[in-house]
């Protein structure tokens, strides 16, 4: 094995002189023909082979996220109202920026990956072994550097899947005895999340782990040439140097773990091209949720993947109280390290090497069965199938879940009620999954949003992102009706197949493009103004304006075609919600109708007439914005229904020293948003859409 | 002699060998790491791309703000600003002096930004002229170089126009400095 020993004397005689002579210069000051000999090399007993990879391919793994961190920093801002934003402007708006954030953290996941394969690989063949202990007991603290990162990392972005998952973290942190409360407050900056949770999380992941790391690479990194490799034995090739064999294996499996992490990031790419959809460079590689909000819940909440084993360790001890979170998340993790800092004594007898084999292929295959339990629960309602628990749910429905009506509904039979509380408990998984299924589709259409709202030309205001999405209709005004109105309204499309019953559950009207066309018309529809859509569920179905519309309205000798026509162009242009200008000549008319006190001027003042307000609602600027404000403010305003008003609360109306229900912003947001009143990107906003109800 | 012939081949063909791996692993190693340090470059350069648009005239004061005494007067120059991801809403971005001569009806405008290294130059009333506080560079109160200057140009003067109901707006651009034509930046 000598001849390669000399390789690079012999090379020499192919260099030009000049270039020679600047070798020579160069290696005189600097004796860098020595270092490179020295870093080349090294002998690696019994040949080159695959197995010898993983610790190169993670040294590999670990500059690229120099690199490609390096230039993210160069355009990332810490702070609460900086975060997102300007991940948003990489992700989004710098050329490039997808590709490098995409890179930066497919290519953490790929390290996990790889130190999980490093371990298994030095553990199996235990290359920990004397004298190489402490080579090993440096590649755990390594390997907690970069668990480290990956946890301080996922916060940076500052959406809510950061936001909240980091709080679980740091609040797991807070479980230390003694010493955890004043840990968590270091960590997050303060006693609550904010600038400083970030300004520290970033200077961990940037700044205090990775020198840190690099400090810990060095030091284990000569400790292996100092020890040299460890061969897998048994020996059956001759040795051979570093260079050239075991570089182009190291080598290729670099470009392989590149390869993959390009895949990743690039498939949804080619499925997009493939389906024949446009491709989004922004939602190619890392995810972006929408801006944190700690008053915003988070049901999709989850770790990273790799974390999710953690996550789900801490379910096994439910019902434990913060003893079992203590045991899950601290005791039996910092457990399992200190095992693993003892594997080199252990190793040092044949049953203990057996032993760490055992307990690291045991750790892995735990965390492994761990990760797909978890995946298992959220994600259950994709295979199950519900239908088959409807008797069930018809039980559940009846008795309210009381577990003797129950019992009685089963005829007080032991089997039955022990096949029916095992089958309500899949039924429960099933409805479990669902909601979290429905959150992840929530949390989607959320960053979504956001990222639309961030793309407007006025861009993102100085308040940051979060102050768009609070007051974006779209997203706040299903949430509020969903909270304060849906107990009595709907909010359906009634053309939809079966929405009947929905419309049943309600005792008010059906609010779904409230003031636009169709809902006019359905208003003044004597077959629909008595139903459950409008006026059937409440005082008014018996009241003037049911009669006027199924009597009068409905008289062709009173009202012609012509003038229902007009008076529906009228509402809904004084709804501002009348598209297109065909019908403007008819609103002229309309307006007459409407204001004339033999018709709909007899009950409801509007323009000139001089019908006084209190019997019926004011119809002018009826269905604006400003109209709907006041009467969800008041409905019993003298402009609505003082005397008339069927339950409907006075929302934006305190009682004496107290709080209204909604604020005037609130109300404003289920204002717009009833009346499809919110930002839409130029591109998508097409002519003649529905009354701008998406 | 025999001996060494005969070893001459196998050599070369280790050798041979040994170069082709070694090529081979510089170029897999090389385009490993092609994606990162192409990522990194790719956005590094994304400012070069970026421009601050074309200059447009942006409302300065109104007339009777600015008499006709020949005395430059500071006003700030308010617009809507976008700096990367936030956008202002009608914020000072930049300062200019506008001045009026005696008996006459013509403004004029210098921006405040100094041609020399892009320091903010002031106001001296006392000596009745412009300085730079950072290198000492002195103007008229036209905007004329007092010599010796380190300055290589007069100041900016901007245009201005002045609306029938007395507005008056200024034409806002920011010029390279340092150099001895005036160069508006992109």
């Amino acid at each position: 094995m000598t001849e390669t020993q000399s390789p690079d004397t012999s090379s020499e005689a192919h260099v030009p002189a000049s270039t020679r002579g600047l070798g020579n210069w160069l290696d005189s000051r600097t004796g860098y023909r020595a270092l490179i000999q020295s870093a080349l090399y090294e002998r690696v007993p019994g040949g080159a082979r695959w197995r010898y990879v993983w610790g190169s391919t993670l040294v590999f793994a670990f500059m690229t996220q120099v690199v490609t961190g390096l230039v993210l920093w160069a355009s990332y801002s810490a702070s609460a109202q900086t975060a997102w934003e300007s991940v948003y402007f990489i992700q989004y708006e710098m050329t490039g920026g997808w590709l490098l954030r995409g890179i930066h953290h497919v290519m953490a996941q790929a390290m996990i990956v790889l130190l999980a394969l490093h371990v298994m690989q030095v553990v199996i063949d235990g290359a920990y072994r004397a004298p190489r202990e402490v080579n090993f007991w440096l590649g755990l603290v390594l390997m907690t550097l970069v668990l480290g990162m990956a946890l301080t990392g996922y916060l940076l972005p500052w959406d809510q899947k950061g936001y909240w998952a980091t709080r679980v973290a740091t609040n797991l942190a807070g479980l230390v005895p003694l010493i955890g409360p004043s840990i968590q407050q270091l960590v997050v900056g303060g006693p609550d999340y904010g600038h400083h949770t970030l300004t520290r999380f970033f200077a961990l992941h940037a700044g205090f782990l990775p020198a840190t790391l690099v400090l810990f690479l060095v030091l284990h990194l000569s400790l292996f040439r100092k020890h040299g490799l460890h061969a897998k034995q048994p020996i059956t090739q001759p040795d051979a140097m570093f260079w050239p064999d075991q570089v182009l294996k190291d080598a290729v499996a670099m470009l392989a773990v590149m390869a993959v992490v390009l895949g990743v990031i690039l498939l949804p790419a080619l499925r997009a091209i493939l389906a024949g959809e446009p491709i989004v460079s922004g939602h190619l590689g890392a995810e972006l949720g929408a801006p944190a909000d700690p008053s915003e819940p988070y049901a999709a909440a989850r770790p990273e993947w790799y974390f999710l084993f953690l996550f789900q360790f801490l379910k096994v001890f439910e019902g434990w109280g913060a003893t079992g979170e203590f045991l899950g998340a601290i005791v039996v993790p910092g457990a399992t390290l200190g095992v693993m800092f003892l594997m080199p004594i252990l190793g040092q007898w044949k049953l203990g090497h057996r032993f760490n084999v055992l307990f690291t292929i045991a750790i892995l295959a735990g965390a492994g069965l761990l990760t797909a339990m978890a995946v298992h629960e959220d994600y259950y309602a994709l295979w199950a199938d519900r239908s088959a628990f409807a008797d069930v749910e018809k039980v559940l429905d009846s008795t309210g879940g009381d577990s003797e009506k129950i019992a009685a509904a089963l005829g007080h039979d032991k089997k039955k009620i022990a096949d029916f509380e095992n089958r309500r408990h899949k039924l429960e998984s099933i409805r479990r999954s669902e909601a979290f299924l429905s959150a992840v589709k929530q949390a989607g259409r959320d960053a979504d949003r956001a990222v639309e709202l961030a793309g407007r030309p006025e861009k993102i205001p100085p308040t940051g992102a979060l102050s768009l999405v609070r007051s974006d209709p779209l997203t706040q005004g299903p949430r509020l009706f969903a909270q304060h109105c849906a107990s009595c309204h709907a909010h359906v499309d009634p053309s939809v197949k079966g929405v009947e019953r929905e419309f049943a559950k309600g005792s008010a009207a059906n609010l779904f493009e409230f003031g636009g066309e169709s809902w006019v018309r359905g208003l003044l529809d004597p077959k629909q103004v008595a139903s459950a859509a409008y006026f059937g569920n409440t005082a008014h179905s018996e009241g003037d304006m049911v009669s006027f519309v199924s009597e009068d309205f409905a008289d062709k000798e009173v009202w012609k075609q012509a003038d229902k026509e007009a008076v529906v162009f009228a509402l809904v242009e004084e709804a501002g919600l009348l598209k297109g200008t065909e019908n403007t000549k008819l609103v002229k008319r309309g307006r007459e109708l409407i204001a004339d006190t033999d018709r709909c001027g007899s009950c409801h003042p509007y323009g000139e007439n001089e019908t006084e307000l209190g019997y019926a609602p004011d119809l002018n600027g009826w269905g604006s914005t400003e109209w709907v404000v006041g009467i969800i403010t008041d409905p019993t305003h003298q402009r609505f229904y003082p005397d008339t008003n069927d339950r409907m609360p006075r929302f934006g109306v305190a009682s004496e020293g107290g709080l209204p229900a909604l604020t005037s912003e609130q109300i404003e947001l289920i204002s717009r948003w009833l009346r499809g009143s919110w930002y839409r990107p130029a591109a998508s906003e097409k002519p003649g859409a529905a009354a701008g109800h998406p | 002699m025999t001996a060494e012939s005969h070893q001459e081949p196998a050599d070369e063909k280790t050798k041979r060998r040994s170069f082709l791996t070694g090529a081979l692993a510089i170029l897999c190693g090389g385009l490993a790491t092609v994606p990162p340090f192409g990522a990194a470059l790719w956005s590094f350069f994304d400012p070069l791309r970026r421009s601050s648009g074309a200059a447009t005239f942006l409302p300065l004061t109104d007339l009777t703000n600015v008499p006709a005494d020949g005395q430059p007067r500071q006003f700030p120059v308010i617009a809507d600003r976008v700096d990367a991801w936030t956008g202002f809403k009608a914020e000072p971005i930049g300062a200019v002096y506008v001045k009026r001569d005696e008996g006459s009806d013509r403004v004029e405008a210098l921006s405040a930004t100094c041609p020399h290294a892009g320091c903010f130059v002031e106001l001296d009333k006392a000596a009745g002229c412009f300085r730079c506080p950072c290198h000492n560079s002195s103007f008229t109160l036209d905007g004329g170089i007092v010599a010796p200057s380190p300055s290589p140009r007069s100041m900016d003067s901007l245009e201005c126009e002045v609306s029938k109901s007395g507005a008056v707006s200024v034409k806002w651009q920011n010029f390279y400095s340092g150099t001895e034509e005036k160069v508006a930046r992109k």
